[in-house]
């Protein structure tokens, strides 16, 4: 229903400006500096004895239940069995809240003892999702989000999200269509775009000139693209080798097409409508058959029943789903209704049938996903029915787009995650690969850290901000939380010039340099910040091949910025008080174009390594400028990299859990890393759902590696023994109840924390301690809009 | 004489309810037979009796829709023609049957649950098909007995022939398994125990459709799914449909297969229309939940049996079109069995919150009386109001009922309600809610006999007795009375136990603990105590009429004691667990059920005797908490010294398994047997010229016959019946030509015009003699009777009772008091006088 409004609200705001998902507050501001309040810990000590104070320390920290025999000292709370490892490593926590931040002291020597900045105040907001498409070829999986971006998964590579396209503002995508392996999207904005997937940009718009566009499909010869329009036409362009062209309208209708849909032949289009679907002879560009949709019944009457979504199956079913809650089975011979199912009360917002056309499903305004199957009545008989089957729940809202691949279901809506709901008929072996996966956060960071200087900055749609972490007083046991000395403060909220949204950002190590790209523009600031006066100045003379990046990271000691552009090469400029100089580009020796995703540069300044989309890894000698060397292509992409400050290794985690340590200097896979290889990973790590985003060393204990994923932080022992298969790999809490000589013999390399939930970002800070910055999904949920309301039973 | 279960308490324990094309006709199995119904008039027709055991199933033989089998518990399975309860064959099989399965497509083929081992306790059984060996003889036996699937579940609703009987599905736990006979080979699919959000997912009943390949399973959380395609072992798919909340009981196909019914606690049945996804129908209210649906084979009516001993006749319609209701059998009875004096039904608990009523004579619930008078929610584990007390005054004009919540919780609610008889609406009113009638709950109540005032005395566990007087009430100052407290007596603040009135009312007994205080009723003075340690006093019950000096009490530690009030001594006592005492009320008999070593004995004695009249060993195996003596409408004579007990009332009496038993003497079963006969001939009749000129002529007959005999149940006796029973039993073929039979039949109405005729006249007789000397009225309409044919004679002679005091109903009560109380009670005293 709510989605049935929103449509006017998008007639009237397609001319004029469309909602951002961005905040509206701080759109006159470019740079502003923010100071928080300093009463905070009067609050906290009016608080503290309040329950009210106690039960969101308890929620906060993320325990079940307080431990009531450890609250007799109120300054500390303790986390229950928080502990990472009985042999040493302990977590101290200390909250960070936007209204509550926190910071710890420092420690004792205590191996793996740390200290942990849990920020809660990177209030990034997921875009909904408005289209999906499947490309049954490449098994890529394009995904259309409410803020215009478009985005590229994997789909046999664990949905490993491999490119990104930011958005624009006032871009509404409504469709979305391979032809071959292009893409294209309109919207509602009128125009039909094509994307440059290797560069991940937008290749060119063209307008249609039929007013906003809500719905594009193309032919499965690849050799048209049909676009339904608000004045009632239906254009068909013709695909050309660089450029589409319009090729003729079809008959003019007097209402908006809201769907289309090719007969797989290709000579015929189904369109839905307000209240109708006709079906157009291509050929001629008459309607052969015009068939009314029923409203519904009661005070909907008076409602159009809009076809939301048309599926034309090669016999000639035609099946609509509409919102008055029918999906419609009709002939497209006769032009007549075969049969209806009454699936939910609301809107049938998306169809989308299998590629052997033997099972269909349909997405929901109230958030199911149901599933209609080809199935004969009779057993060994040719009679076949559509039956409604299954029915799947994931989602609180619209399902605004369904997808039937081959061994899954994918839904995404308004709540803004990509549901994968296998169909464990379609699969053969049952694995990690096969499982339930939901798709919250990008597969990409956020967060970038000024490691010396304590900053952080986060990366928004629209804009920047730049945080100061707080710090904290006192001793505290493992697991309990500290005193906030100095809360965490908003330094700089940086607005992005124009339309287009940031593609990706970087803060130096120093804190003295913040840089972002957008798909046409580069900026550089330096930053000035002392106590309490920060001042930000642009770089306005930047070099002219620094206009756009796709990927920007900073050198260890902030005097060089390396960009990855296009044709995966990397420019690096040399940073100074005075501005930026153009260094020089490095270039790979051969391969793809695709784009780099990831940059590591080493700590000692002498190599940087780049990963693109098509799983290449390249390794750049900065002092010669030269190419390196390139390691041998996996087949799974790489999630994070980092190069090891001690033994200069490219340590790689790749989307399918695998890892692997390259030895940059002997150009050859280390010894530990062949061991891994050879003996396998445990099936626990492997079966884990959401790839590794980072990859982090820790100065102090060389052999250590510390990896996140969103549900858990990992440090790798590589002095420790390697787990197989039999021996029990959450052993934390074992190793704890056992003596000191058991534990040698039972402990492996992987120590897993799973203390900390929905994680964005993991960074370890020079003096020993952690930040962890969560995004809690609950509190996403909270800022959805409401969803349908629904009885339920017994409320 | 001989012990019977009372034919009304075993209605329905199993699923087998099938309807019938040409006159539709409802199986249930009950007991160790099946009984046959009218759908139409919902009226027990007959039953077919021959097995030796319960009956665990039936099942409409599919080569011919007049006949049915049956399985039994005793190894048999027997075909019979359920029109005219024919035993047709016995297969014997040997084992003991648990279910009985056919299908179209096998023809001399049962299906039949058998346990796995010998001994039945192990709950292992396998599903067996039996070749039935096709031959001349009654009784045949059948050994061919092949074993179609072993680890069956024991519910019988988890087995189901699926299309044209090509395949036979059943499930267990939760694995769902296919067998096609053809193929000969079992696909099994298996759930999960359960799923993430906690659902129970144990297959509870199956239904396949008829012309799909479709199976309907319904599951222990409430889910109905619907599978399909489950010849693959992997692409098999199911659809998910849930409205129950709780698990449900029994699923069915509509004969086309256009609907699919389904049934549970909630007592709703739900109609899926089948195909398009979740569209339903629902018919809720249906009374307690329900067990088993069933369809007719045209699709005209469905059946749907109860938990409360139900059967619900519902047409396509989905409108309710007939209810047979046995004796509801709740949970427990927590009233005790009474007698309701006006309408002489039997009174106990019945529906959640109601009191049924039930008559005896006809076998036939009369009507639930709603107590609580709140919306029943059916939900396990609720704690609900329940009725646990009534009494009835002895005119049944006043029902006193007790009804309490949290009897396992710590805060008990309880309201003392009390009812008036309205003549208007013949039925029971509202007259009096007491909400705090004590402080704690009420132990037992009884009304006084008295005839000018009615008085309810309570016993509570807060110490104390209440009486409870009708008064105006001071402040509305309306003309009803309402009933308010009298009196509040205890005794050294010790818990009574029981309370009782003499015959006349003249003494209250209430017994604390181990002592029985003797109060008067009209001043409230404590008359006198008697004690006899050791053991709290259990039973209380004074004599009758020529024993109504005496008390009897029963302690709980087996004593037996009786009492003389005039001399205020111990009479007699003997050591006894007596778990129940029934006084006769039309007698001086006292039934007492002693509870030892594991069953329960019955003495009747006298209390002025402490020898039995008559003692029943081994009455059952459990203990017996209610007994009720039964008044009989028209006094036996019997000889017989054993039985004499039972001329005047007869002793109905409940076991812990919620069987209501009775003794009965020989006469009665054959009479019995000849007026169930009479039934068949009443309700089996075929539309025809006859049944419609039979018809009217009865029509006219009862309205005739009602101004006369307003409150008799008894059922008249068409007049004339033998010859047009004859005509009506005789097969057309061999009848006599028409024009032999129309003299014969005019003949037959001619006279039965006659004997109605007379009735009238009789009765305008009498009224105009009503002033008349009762006895003289006897004799005189008994010499009018003599002129009567003989088979008048002998209904008149029946009712000779009733036809005496034509007076008012009031005065006719009061006549017999004076005749029979009064004067015993007189003649007893003068008898202990001396």
């Amino acid at each position: 229903m709510q989605l049935f409004s929103s449509l006017w609200l998008w007639k009237l705001s397609c001319k004029g400006i469309i909602r951002t998902t961005t905040g509206q507050r701080h759109l006159k501001h470019t740079h502003t500096c923010f100071r928080k309040p300093q009463h905070k810990h009067l609050q906290r000590d009016q608080l503290q004895n309040s329950e009210d104070y106690w039960e969101r320390r308890r929620r906060t920290i993320g325990l079940k239940e307080w431990d009531h025999a450890r609250l007799s000292d109120p300054d500390w709370v303790c986390a229950g069995s928080a502990g990472l490892d009985a042999v040493g490593i302990w977590f101290r926590e200390c909250t960070h809240d936007r209204e509550e931040g926190t910071q710890s002291e420092d420690l004792r020597s205590a191996m793996g003892e740390f200290k942990v900045h849990r920020v809660r105040f990177f209030d990034y907001m997921p875009s909904g999702i408005r289209a999906l498409a499947f490309n049954q070829d490449t098994e890529r999986m394009a995904v259309a989000r409410m803020d215009g971006s478009v985005e590229v998964f994997h789909c046999s590579d664990r949905f490993f999200q491999e490119k990104i396209i930011p958005g624009r503002e006032q871009c509404g995508i409504e469709g979305l269509s391979w032809v071959g392996e292009r893409l294209f999207s309109a919207g509602l904005n009128g125009g039909i775009t094509e994307y440059d997937l290797t560069n991940q940009k937008v290749k060119y718009t063209i307008d249609a000139y039929g007013g906003p566009i809500w719905t594009i499909t193309g032919n499965q010869q690849g050799t048209h693209l049909a676009v339904g329009c608000e004045d009632g036409t239906v254009k068909l362009f013709e695909v050309n080798e660089d450029q589409i062209q319009f090729e003729r309208n079809l008959d003019r209708q007097k209402s908006r097409i809201i769907s289309l849909s090719w007969h797989p032949s290709g000579s015929k289009i189904a369109a839905g409508m307000m209240d109708m679907i006709q079906v157009f002879n291509v050929e001629t560009g008459h309607s052969i058959h015009r068939m009314l949709a029923d409203r519904g019944a009661g005070t909907s009457r008076s409602k159009e029943c809009v076809v939301w979504s048309v599926v034309y199956l090669s016999d000639g079913t035609i099946i609509t789903g509409d919102s008055v809650g029918m999906v419609k089975l009709w002939d497209d011979q006769t032009g007549t209704l075969i049969k209806s199912h009454n699936v939910t009360k609301c809107d049938v917002l998306a169809l989308s049938v299998s590629q052997n056309e033997d099972s269909l499903v349909a997405g929901t305004s109230e958030g199911i996903v149901v599933q209609f199957q080809f199935v004969s009545m009779v057993l060994e008989k040719d009679d076949k029915e559509w039956v409604r089957t299954r029915t799947f729940r994931n989602h609180t809202h619209d399902i605004r787009a369904v997808a039937e691949i081959t061994t899954a279901v994918v839904s995404g809506g308004m709540d803004a995650q990509l549901v994968v709901r296998p169909l464990l008929d379609k699969i053969e072996v049952r694995s990690a690969a096969s499982a339930l996966r939901k798709i919250h956060f990008p597969h990409r960071r956020l967060v970038s850290c000024a490691r010396k200087s304590g900053l952080m900055l986060f990366q928004y749609p629209g804009h920047l901000e730049l945080w100061r972490l707080g710090e904290s007083e006192g001793k505290g046991t493992p697991g309990s939380s500290l005193f906030v000395k100095r809360n965490p403060e908003k330094l700089l909220q940086l607005k992005v010039k124009g339309e287009d949204h940031i593609r990706c950002s970087a803060v130096s190590p120093c804190g003295g340099w913040i840089v972002y790209s957008t798909a046409s523009t580069l900026r550089l600031y330096r930053l000035h910040c002392d106590n309490n006066n920060i001042s930000i100045t642009k770089i306005s003379k930047l070099p002219k091949v620094l206009s756009s990046a796709n990927q920007l990271c900073f050198s260890s000691d902030s005097s060089h910025l390396f960009s990855a552009s296009a044709q995966s090469s990397v420019h690096i400029a040399s940073l100074s008080q005075s501005g930026c100089k153009f260094v020089g580009t490095l270039k790979p020796k051969s391969g793809s174009h695709q784009a780099i995703h990831l940059l590591a540069a080493s700590e000692d300044g002498k190599w940087l390594a780049s990963a693109n989309s098509d799983h290449e890894v390249h390794i750049y000698n900065l002092q010669t400028q030269k190419a390196h060397c390139t390691v041998p292509v996996y087949s799974s992409a790489v999630t994070a990299m980092g190069i090891h400050p001690a033994t200069n290794c490219l340590f790689m985690m790749h989307a399918d859990q695998q890892m692997f340590e390259y030895s940059i200097e002997q150009k050859q896979y280390t010894d530990w890393s062949r061991t891994v290889q050879r003996k396998g990973l445990h099936r626990f790590w492997v079966e884990r759902d959401t790839p590794c985003l980072n990859v982090m060393f820790n100065p102090q204990n060389p052999s250590h590696v510390i990896l996140h994923d969103m549900y858990m932080l990992c440090i790798i022992d590589q002095s420790l023994p390697l787990p197989d298969d039999k021996t029990q790999f959450y052993n934390q809490l074992t190793l704890k109840s056992l003596t000191e000589e058991q534990r040698k013999s039972q402990s492996h390399a992987f120590k897993v924390c799973k203390t900390f939930k929905d994680i964005l970002c993991v960074e370890l800070m020079p003096d020993q301690s952690l930040v962890v910055v969560e995004r809690p999904l609950e509190d996403i949920a909270t800022q959805l809009p409401a969803p349908i309301k629904q009885k339920k039973f017994a409320t | 004489m001989n012990e019977v279960l009372s034919g009304m308490n075993v209605n329905l324990s199993y699923p087998a309810i099938t309807t019938e094309r040409v006159n539709r006709f409802v199986l249930c199995t009950s007991g160790d037979s099946v009984k046959v119904y009218s759908t139409r008039t919902e009226e027990w027709l007959h039953s077919l009796q021959g097995h030796t055991n319960q009956v665990t199933g039936i099942a409409l033989n599919p080569a011919n829709h007049l006949q049915v089998y049956s399985c039994s518990a005793d190894g048999t399975v027997k075909l019979w023609d359920f029109i005219d309860g024919i035993l047709i064959k016995t297969f014997i099989i040997g084992y003991p049957l648990f279910a009985i399965y056919v299908s179209e497509k096998h023809e001399g083929i049962v299906f039949l649950h058998i346990a796995m081992d010998t001994d039945s306790k192990k709950e292992g059984f396998q599903l067996v098909a039996v070749h039935l060996p096709k031959s001349a003889e009654q009784e045949v036996e059948a050994k061919e007995l092949s074993a179609v699937s072993s680890h069956i579940s024991p519910n019988p609703s988890c087995t189901a022939f699926g299309r044209e009987g090509q395949y036979i599905a059943f499930a267990r736990n939760l694995q769902l398994n296919v067998y096609f006979f053809r193929k000969q080979k079992t696909y099994s699919f298996s759930l999960k125990a359960t799923d993430k959000k906690g659902a129970k997912n144990a297959f509870t009943c199956i239904a396949c459709h008829p012309t799909d390949d479709c199976i309907a399973t319904g599951h222990e959380d409430g889910k109905i799914r619907l599978w399909r395609n489950f010849i693959h072992k992997k692409e098999y798919t199911y659809s998910t449909q849930h409205w129950h909340h709780n698990a449900v009981n029994t699923l069915c196909f509509t004969p086309e297969g256009t609907n699919l019914l389904s049934g549970g606690i909630e007592s709703v049945l739900v109609q899926w229309q089948y195909g398009t996804g979740n569209r339903k129908e629902f018919l809720p209210r249906l009374g307690g939940s329900i067990l088993h649906v069933s369809a007719s084979s045209d699709g005209q009516l469905f059946c749907t049996s109860h938990s409360d001993n139900k059967i619900t006749v519902i047409e396509s319609s989905f409108k309710v079109c007939g209810v047979i209701q046995g004796l509801v059998k709740g949970d427990a009875v927590l009233t005790d069995l009474m007698i309701d004096p006006r309408s002489k039904a039997l009174v106990l608990n019945g529906k959640p919150g109601h009191l049924q009523f039930y008559s005896l004579l006809r076998d036939k619930h009369l009507y639930n009386l709603d107590i609580v008078q709140q919306e029943y929610i059916y939900e396990a584990g609720l704690d609900q109001f329940e009725v646990v007390k009534a009494a009835f005054d002895i005119k049944g004009y006043w029902l006193a009922t007790v009804e309490e919540r949290g009897q396992k919780s710590a805060d008990l609610e309880f309201f003392l309600k009390l009812w008036s008889y309205d003549e208007r609406t013949q039925s029971f009113v509202l007259n009096t809610t007491i909400t705090a009638a004590h402080t704690d709950r009420i132990i037992s109540m009884c009304f006084s006999s008295s005839e000018e005032t009615t008085m309810l005395v309570t016993i509570a566990e807060d110490g104390q007795f209440k009486a409870w007087c009708q008064g105006v009430d001071a402040d509305t100052k309306q003309d009803q009375n309402f009933w308010s407290c009298d009196f509040v007596g205890s005794y050294h603040n010790l818990k009574p136990t029981n309370c009782s009135f003499s015959a006349d009312s003249s003494l209250l007994a209430v017994s604390f603990q181990e002592v029985i205080t003797i109060w008067s009723p009209d001043t409230w003075e404590l008359l006198t105590t008697l004690c006899q340690p050791p053991g709290v006093i259990r039973d209380l019950c004074f004599g009758r009429l020529s024993c109504s000096k005496y008390l009897i009490s029963t302690t709980t530690r087996n004593l037996l004691c009786c009492w003389n009030l005039l001399t205020c001594a111990l009479e007699w006592s003997t050591s006894v667990e007596v778990s129940k005492l029934q006084s006769d009320p039309l007698s001086e008999n006292v039934a007492a059920f002693s509870y030892q070593s594991k069953h329960t004995d019955l003495f009747v004695f006298k209390p002025n005797e402490p020898r039995p009249l008559f003692t029943h060993k081994n009455v059952c195996s459990e203990k017996i908490h209610r007994a009720v003596f039964v008044p009989r409408e028209e006094p036996l004579n019997n000889c017989d010294e054993s039985s004499q007990w039972l001329n005047r009332s007869q002793l109905y009496f409940l076991t812990q398994n919620m069987d209501l038993l009775t003794f009965s003497t020989a006469t009665e079963e054959d009479r019995m047997l000849s007026s169930s006969t009479r039934l068949v001939i009443d309700d089996s009749v075929a539309v025809t010229p006859f049944y419609l000129l039979l018809g009217k002529h009865r029509q006219q007959q009862q309205k005739l016959n009602t101004p006369s005999h307003q409150a008799a149940d008894r059922p008249q006796q068409p007049q004339g019946s033998v010859t047009i029973t004859e005509l009506l039993h005789t097969p057309a073929h061999v009848l006599p030509p028409a024009s032999v039979l129309c003299s014969m039949f005019v003949s037959s109405l001619l006279i039965s015009n006659t004997g109605v005729l007379q009735d009238p006249l009789r009765k305008e007789m009498e009224s105009s003699e009503q002033e008349m000397n009762s006895e003289k009225e006897e004799e005189d309409s008994e010499g009018e009777m003599e002129a009567c044919d003989s088979q008048q004679e002998l209904r008149v002679q029946g009712s000779v009772d009733e036809v005496t005091p034509k007076l008012s109903k009031a005065q006719e009560r009061e006549l017999k008091r004076v005749r029979k109380t009064d004067f015993s009670w007189m003649a007893g005293l003068i008898a202990s006088k001396p």
